[in-house]
């Protein structure tokens, strides 16, 4: 039983950071069609520029979270100004192929300029062991899910109720229509990349407090894929109880079948469920009426 | 028609789309402010493509503006993107309904209002907008794309209506609707004219519903206008009262019309 609640709070901690770096997937492609390959590497930049701003320039924690999300906003719109925006009306795979160099130009310019070697900052989310019941269970993750829940929680509702969160689903249904309700496309995928890279880099920095700095969080971000199908590609709702149960399938897996498992599981369980449910669990139903 | 006061003036334009194929050539027409304008004519003969001519969604169709000038306001707005279009104030309702299947009806008509710089009156808008189509009130949390055709047709309006826009194109909006819905719809449309003093110029294949709420016509073949008049004028025209009124055989012909124009599109689509 204590092992259960250990595995289960480690789990949907884990869990929960694959959301946040899921749904800025899921942000994209509901925007834009594109499958972005390079969400991990946003993912990594964030736990870099973490890094960056407490060790090497020594801010304090709250103001180098700050500038982490500032210049990760800065890199979503960058990258869709350049990149993505001469493609706009080319066919949508150009978009995807080029998320994937895109991919390999973000890791090769982290590790341009950081190097391989793994590296620390010291971790700002609340450290040690809480005591549950008789469970011990690390802190840092327990406090990893009401965060990602919150940010999650204000997503959803910046897509309910702000005039761009609107604007950003109108596009995902019917671009001409929204064109011609003035609705900018240009402007609304730099919004969404600036979001995407946002809440990798939320992403990113709990993951730097837990597992700390180094290449490998890039790995932790290909989970966006089993997330995201999961759940479904164009469901925020999805994204969370994507990120959940892939979270708890490792650490279950892990702590009770054995170490090694807990890659595979996730899988398996995959695709089963995309037997019974080919658009993932949360994915946009086609609406069809003649 | 020729009056001082055009809100909107097209002058001899060409469209060209993919740069090879001349769809619109040396179009001219002007629709004064304050009256409601229909532009008539058969399938293909350019209707469309004259409407996303002024609203500047051309461009993503790989269509140009080769020739002319498009005046809104006495300003030349072609080339403008569509988005300053609307903000300008013109805005239109395009072909086929497209309402945003997964938004909700409340938040199509929030889409609608996107370019509004009086955030403050948007509730108020909202209420007018529900006036008009009390059904899409009752419906207001519903997704759009299960709404009925012509409850549909009442949002794509309503849409329109949240812009606030000086000069509305309208295109067919009685596409695939039963008569008793064109009806409430083309009342509407009056209203709209009348009591917002919203400027209309309306496409339709349906020329006799056109012109009982238009002030003026046109009547386009094959990218040009070739007949023009008050809606008195075309209504008793012979070549009207033939071609597009079917005044012999009314019943039968536009209806098997309007079937055979709808698979065509679905092909399409
Ligand atoms: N994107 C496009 N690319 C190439 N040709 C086009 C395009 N859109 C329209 N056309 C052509 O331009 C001509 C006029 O089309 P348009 O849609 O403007 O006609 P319309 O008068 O609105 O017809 P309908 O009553 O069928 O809606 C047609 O011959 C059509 O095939
Ligand atoms: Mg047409």
């Amino acid at each position: 039983m204590d092992q259960f609640l250990q595995l289960t709070v480690a789990g949907l901690g884990t869990g929960m950071i694959y959301a946040l770096a899921a749904v800025g997937f899921v942000i994209i492609y509901k925007a834009s069609d594109v499958i972005n390959f390079a969400q991990g590497d946003l993912l990594l930049f964030g736990t870099y520029l973490i890094f960056f701003s407490l060790v090497q320039i020594g801010l304090p924690w709250t103001v180098g979270v700050l500038l982490t999300m500032l210049v990760a906003a800065g890199i979503g719109v960058a990258v869709e100004r350049t990149v993505l925006r001469p493609l706009i009306g080319e066919p949508i795979i150009s978009m995807i192929m080029v998320t994937i160099g895109l991919s390999s130009v973000l890791r090769a310019v982290v590790h341009a300029i950081w190097g391989p070697q793994p590296r620390t900052f010291p971790s700002f989310l609340p450290e040690g062991e809480v005591m549950l019941g008789s469970a011990v269970v690390s802190a840092d993750r327990l406090v990893a899910i009401p965060l990602a829940l919150a940010l999650l929680a204000g997503l959803a509702l910046f897509f309910r109720r702000t005039r761009s969160g609107i604007a950003m689903r109108a596009i995902a249904d019917d671009q001409q229509a929204a064109l011609s309700m003035g609705i900018s496309i240009p402007r609304v995928f730099a919004t969404a990349w600036a979001l995407a890279a946002v809440t990798a880099a939320i992403g990113g920095i709990m993951l730097g407090n837990i597992v700390g700095v180094t290449p490998n969080v890039a790995q932790i971000g290909l989970r966006v894929f089993p997330v995201v199908i999961l759940g479904g590609l164009d469901s925020i709702r999805g994204a969370v109880v994507g990120g959940a149960i892939i979270g708890l399938l490792e650490f279950y897996a892990g702590g009770y079948i054995g170490h090694g498992l807990n890659l595979i599981i996730p899988y398996v369980v995959l695709i089963i469920v995309l037997m019974v449910r080919p658009y993932g669990l949360f994915g946009k139903e086609i609406i069809e009426r003649v | 028609m020729s009056s001082v006061s055009a809100l909107l003036e097209l002058n001899s334009v060409e469209v060209l789309y993919d740069d090879v194929i001349l769809v619109l050539r040396g179009l001219s027409l002007e629709v004064p402010e304050g009256h409601i304008v229909a532009l008539l004519g058969s399938n293909g003969a350019g209707k469309t493509t004259t409407l996303k001519a002024i609203s500047g969604l051309l461009k993503v169709e790989d269509g140009e503006v080769t020739d002319g000038l498009i005046r809104f306001d006495g300003h030349e707005i072609h080339g403008l993107p569509a988005d300053r279009i609307v903000r300008r104030g013109i805005f239109q309702v395009v072909e086929g309904r497209h309402v945003f299947e997964h938004l909700t009806v409340h938040e199509n008509l929030l889409a609608g209002a996107h370019t509004r710089r009086d955030r403050g009156g948007v509730p108020d808008d909202l209420k007018r907008v529900y006036g008009y189509f009390p059904r899409l009130a009752e419906r207001k949390r519903q997704w759009a794309g299960y709404l009925s055709g012509g409850e549909q047709q009442m949002l794509a309006l309503g849409r329109a209506l949240m812009a606030r826009p000086r000069l509305m194109l309208l295109d067919e909006p009685s596409l695939g609707l039963a008569p008793i819905l064109v009806q409430e719809i083309f009342g509407i449309i009056r209203r709209i004219n009348e009591e917002e003093g919203t400027t209309i110029l309306l496409v339709e294949q349906n020329a006799r519903l056109a012109l009982s709420v238009a002030d003026y016509g046109y009547v386009m073949e094959s990218g040009r206008v070739v007949l023009e008049g008050s809606a008195e004028e075309l209504g008793d025209n012979e070549d009207v009262r033939e071609f597009y009124l079917g005044l012999s055989e009314i019943g039968r012909r536009s209806y098997r019309d309007v079937k055979h124009y709808r698979r065509r599109k679905r092909w399409l689509s």
